[in-house]
C-alpha cells in the first residue's frame, strides 16, 4: 500500500495551519488530542520527578534530604498531579479524542466545541491547583477527613481544583458516549467496532456516573472547611467515614477510568504484531463493561480497616472478586490471540507484552488485599503501595507507552528511533521491576506507606528501590527525548507501516482535517488478519 | 497485504444531516442531565444517612423551616415548567411569539422563586440560623442553595433562549436548543419537587 492512495481531493494534513490561535481555537479532535497529550505529559513528567525526589529521601533510614512535612506535601502532589492531572484525563483524552472518530469512520467528535471547552477547564483546574502551591496541601492525595477538614495547609484550593476538572472529564465522557453511539461509519456496527472503543466508551459512562459524585464530595469538604459545616466532623454529629464512602464511590471506578483504556491500547496492539484475529472478541468487548459495572460495587475494600461493618466488609470482599474475572477474560484472550501468532516485537508490541506480565501481578497482588484477614495486616503498607504501582505504571503507563509507539506514526507523520525506543523499553521495564518489586517485601514486613524515615532493617531493600527509580527515570528520559526527536526527523511515516486493517490507517499519515474525503462504508470488523473474517462467522 | 475492510470509491458526504444533529443533541442532555442526578445524588445519599441517625434533630430543626414559603415556591416552579412545556410545543409548530412570551413567563417564575427564597435564607438568617447550625441545616443550606445555582444558570440559559427566539432564530424545522433548554428547566423543577417534601414536610 502506497502513501495517498486515498487522497482524491487535495490532501492537507491537520497538522499544516500554524500559529497560535489555530491551537487555541481549535476544534479538531486531533489537535485537542494533542494538546491534551502535551499537559498530561508534563504532569506526569513533573509528577515522575516528585517521586524520584521522594525516592532519594527513602535511600536512608533517617530524614536528611527533606523535612517530614515536605515529604508529605512531596507525596501529595505526586498523588494529586499524577492521578487527577495524568491518568485520569490521560488515555482517555489524549489517544480516545485522536482515535475515536478515526477509529469508528466519522470527520469529528459529536460535540467539537465542547471537546475544546474540555480542554480549557482542564487548564483552569492546573491553574488553580498552580496557585494551590502557594501552601501546598500534606493529605495524601485522597483528601481524607478529619485531617484534610484541620490541617493549615490549602486544602480548598487544591480540591477545588480538582473539582473544576470534573467538568472536563464529564465533559470528555459525554462527547465520548455519543460520537460512539451517534457517528459511527454505515456498516460499523457494535460488534465491528474496534476494541478500543469498547473501552473507551465503558470508561465514559464511568466519567459520566462516578465524577459527578467527586464533585459533590469535595464541595462538601470545601463547605466542610469554609462554611464550618460538620458533615464529616465526629465533634458536631458527622462521620468521617462518610468522606472515604463518598470518595471512594468515585475513586475506585476511577481506577478503571484509568485502566481500561490501556486494556484497549493492547487490545488494538495484539493483533496487530501477531498477525492474527483477537481472540474472544465479544468477550473482550463486554468485559469491559463487566469491570465498568463491578466497579461501582466494591468501593468498600478500601476501608476494610475503617470499622465497618463485618458484614458490608464480608460483602464488598467478595465482590472484590469478582472484579477477576472480567479481567482474566481479558487476559486469557490476549494470551490465545499471541498463541502460534507471527510475533514481531516491535517497540509497541513490547509495551503490551510488559502490560500482561506486569498487570497480571497487579491483579493478582490484589485478590490478596481484596482478602479481608490478609488485608487487615497489607492495609497502609508498602504491599498496597506496590500493587497500586503494578496495576498504574506496569498496567496504565505500559499501555501509554505502547499507545505513543503505536500511533506515533499515524498521529505526528513522522519516525522514532526503534532500536532507541527498544533500549528505553528494557530500561523502563527492568527499573520499575527493581523499584517495586522489593516493595512488596516491605509491605509484607509492615513498613506502612507515606513516612520519611524507617527502620534500620528495611534501609537494604529501600535503597535496591531507589536505585531501581533512576533506572526507570532514565528510561522514560530516553524515551521521552527520543520521542521528541523523531518530530524533526525527516523520516516520513508511510500511511500503514504495519499493516493495520483498523480505518485510522487507511488515511494518509498525518491524518487529513477531516479525516476521510468521504464518510467510509464498512464492510468487515478490525480484526480480519490471515482468512477468518466477520467476528460472528 | 490484507485490504481494509472498507469501500473507498463509495461512502456519504461528511456533513450531519440535522436529524443526526438533533439525535446528537438529544442524547448528549439526556447524558448530561444523568450526571445532574449523580451530583445531587450524593446530597440526597448525605440526606438519608443523617436522617436515620439523627431522626430527632431531623423533626425539630425542620420545624424551622417555613412551609407556606416553599409550598409557593413549589406551585411556582411546577408551573413554570407547564409554560415552558408550552413554549416547547408551540415554538414546534412554528409559533415564534407565543414561544417567546412562554419562555419569559418562565422565567419570570424562576426570578419570583429566587425573590421568595432570598426571604426564605433572610430569615433563617435573621433567626441566627446558619450552615454550621447544625447537620439539618448544613444539608438545608447546601441542597437549595446547589439547586438555586441551578436555577441562576437555567435563567440564563433561557434568557439566551428567550432573546434568539424572539429574533425568529428557532421554528418548526429547527427548535433544539429550545428543547435542550425546557429539558434542563424540567430537571431544575424536578429537584425541587424532591427537596421540597424531603426538607420541609417530612423531616
Amino acid at each position: 500500500m502506497a502513501n495517498h492512495t486515498v487522497a482524491t481531493n487535495v490532501y492537507v494534513p491537520f497538522l499544516e495551519q500554524k500559529g497560535f490561535l489555530s491551537w487555541f481555537l481549535t476544534t479538531d479532535h486531533k489537535r485537542i488530542g494533542i494538546l491534551y497529550l502535551i499537559s498530561i505529559s508534563l504532569f506526569f513528567l513533573i509528577a515522575g520527578v516528585l517521586a524520584l525526589l521522594m525516592r532519594f529521601e527513602l535511600m536512608t533510614p533517617m530524614s536528611d534530604f527533606v523535612s517530614p512535612h515536605t515529604y508529605n506535601v512531596l507525596f501529595t502532589l505526586h498523588g494529586s498531579l499524577m492521578v487527577f492531572f495524568f491518568i485520569v484525563p490521560g488515555l482517555a483524552a489524549s489517544f480516545g479524542n485522536f482515535l475515536i472518530p478515526l477509529m469508528i469512520g466519522a470527520p469529528d467528535v459529536a460535540f467539537p466545541k465542547l471537546n475544546l471547552a474540555s480542554y480549557w477547564i482542564y487548564i483552569v483546574g492546573a491553574i488553580i491547583t498552580l496557585i494551590a502551591l502557594l501552601s501546598p496541601a500534606d493529605t495524601g492525595w485522597t483528601f481524607y477527613t478529619p485531617y484534610s477538614a484541620t490541617t493549615d495547609t490549602d486544602v480548598v484550593m487544591i480540591t477545588f481544583g480538582v473539582f473544576v476538572l470534573g467538568f472536563s472529564s464529564i465533559l470528555t465522557g459525554m462527547n465520548f458516549i455519543v460520537t460512539i453511539h451517534k457517528m459511527r461509519a454505515p456498516g460499523m456496527t457494535w460488534h465491528r467496532l474496534p476494541l478500543f472503543i469498547w473501552a473507551s466508551y465503558a470508561t465514559a459512562v464511568l466519567q459520566l456516573l462516578a465524577t459527578p459524585v467527586v464533585g459533590i464530595t469535595l464541595l462538601m469538604l470545601i463547605a466542610e472547611r469554609s462554611l464550618g459545616v460538620g458533615f464529616f466532623d465526629p465533634a458536631k454529629g458527622g462521620d468521617p467515614v462518610l468522606f472515604q464512602n463518598f470518595f471512594w464511590f468515585y475513586s475506585h471506578p476511577a481506577v478503571y477510568i484509568m485502566i481500561i483504556p490501556a486494556m484497549g491500547v493492547i487490545s488494538e496492539i495484539i493483533p496487530v504484531f501477531a498477525r492474527k484475529p483477537i481472540f474472544g472478541y465479544k468477550a473482550i468487548a463486554y468485559s469491559s463493561l463487566g469491570i465498568a459495572f463491578i466497579s461501582f460495587l466494591v468501593w468498600a475494600h478500601h476501608m476494610f480497616t475503617s470499622g465497618i461493618s463485618e458484614v458490608a466488609a464480608t460483602i464488598f470482599s467478595f465482590l472484590t472478586f469478582l472484579v477477576a474475572i472480567p479481567t482474566a477474560i481479558k487476559v486469557f484472550n490476549w494470551t490465545a490471540t499471541l498463541y502460534k501468532g507471527s510475533i514481531e516485537l516491535h517497540s509497541a508490541m513490547l509495551y503490551a507484552l510488559g502490560f500482561i506480565f506486569l498487570f497480571t501481578i497487579g491483579g493478582l497482588t490484589g485478590v490478596f488485599l481484596g482478602a479481608l484477614a490478609v488485608d487487615i495486616h497489607l492495609h497502609d503498607t508498602y504491599f498496597v503501595v506496590a500493587h497500586m504501582h503494578y496495576v498504574m505504571i506496569g498496567g496504565t503507563v505500559m499501555g501509554f507507552f505502547g499507545a505513543l509507539h503505536f500511533w506515533y506514526p499515524k498521529w505526528f507523520g513522522k519516525m522514532f528511533n526503534e532500536s532507541v525506543a527498544k533500549l528505553a523499553w528494557f530500561l523502563v521495564f527492568v527499573g520499575f521491576n527493581i523499584t517495586f518489586f522489593p516493595q512488596f517485601f516491605l509491605g509484607i514486613q509492615g513498613m506502612p506507606r507515606r513516612y520519611a524515615t524507617y527502620p534500620e532493617e528495611f534501609e537494604s531493600l529501600m535503597a535496591l528501590s531507589t536505585y531501581g527509580s533512576w533506572i526507570l527515570g532514565l528510561g522514560v528520559l530516553i524515551m521521552t527525548v527520543n520521542l521528541i526527536k523523531g518530530l524533526f526527523s525527516d523520516e516520513k511515516a508511510p500511511q500503514n507501516p504495519y499493516g493495520s486493517l483498523s480505518l485510522e490507517w487507511q488515511v494518509p499519515s498525518p491524518p487529513p482535517t477531516l479525516n476521510f474525503d468521504k464518510i467510509p462504508i464498512v464492510t468487515d470488523w478490525t480484526y480480519g488478519y490471515g482468512k477468518k473474517k466477520e467476528v460472528d462467522a | 497485504m490484507e485490504q481494509a475492510n472498507m469501500d473507498h470509491a463509495e461512502g456519504h458526504d461528511l456533513h450531519l444531516t440535522p436529524e443526526q444533529e438533533y439525535g446528537i443533541s438529544k442524547l448528549g442532555m439526556w447524558l448530561f442531565l444523568g450526571t445532574e442526578i449523580m451530583l445531587f445524588g450524593g446530597l440526597f445519599a448525605a440526606y438519608a444517612i443523617f436522617r436515620a441517625k439523627y431522626p430527632e434533630m431531623f423533626l425539630e430543626s425542620h420545624q424551622e423551616l417555613n412551609r407556606e414559603m416553599g409550598a409557593v415556591n413549589t406551585c411556582i416552579l411546577i408551573f413554570s415548567s407547564l409554560t415552558m412545556a408550552i413554549g416547547v410545543t408551540a415554538i414546534q409548530r412554528g409559533k415564534q411569539m407565543l414561544a417567546g412570551i412562554m419562555i419569559l413567563v418562565t422565567i419570570i417564575c424562576g426570578l419570583g422563586f429566587g425573590v421568595v427564597k432570598y426571604f426564605e435564607y433572610g430569615a433563617k438568617f435573621a433567626h441566627h440560623i446558619y450552615p454550621d447550625t447544625n447537620i439539618f441545616f448544613s444539608l438545608y443550606f447546601m441542597m437549595t442553595g446547589l439547586h438555586m445555582l441551578h436555577v441562576f444558570i437555567g435563567l440564563a440559559v433561557l434568557g439566551v433562549i428567550m432573546v434568539l427566539t424572539f429574533k425568529g432564530k428557532f421554528n418548526e424545522k429547527y427548535s433544539t436548543p429550545v428543547e435542550m433548554g425546557g429539558l434542563y428547566w424540567h430537571l431544575v423543577d424536578l429537584v425541587w419537587i424532591y427537596l421540597f417534601p424531603l426538607l420541609y414536610l417530612v423531616g
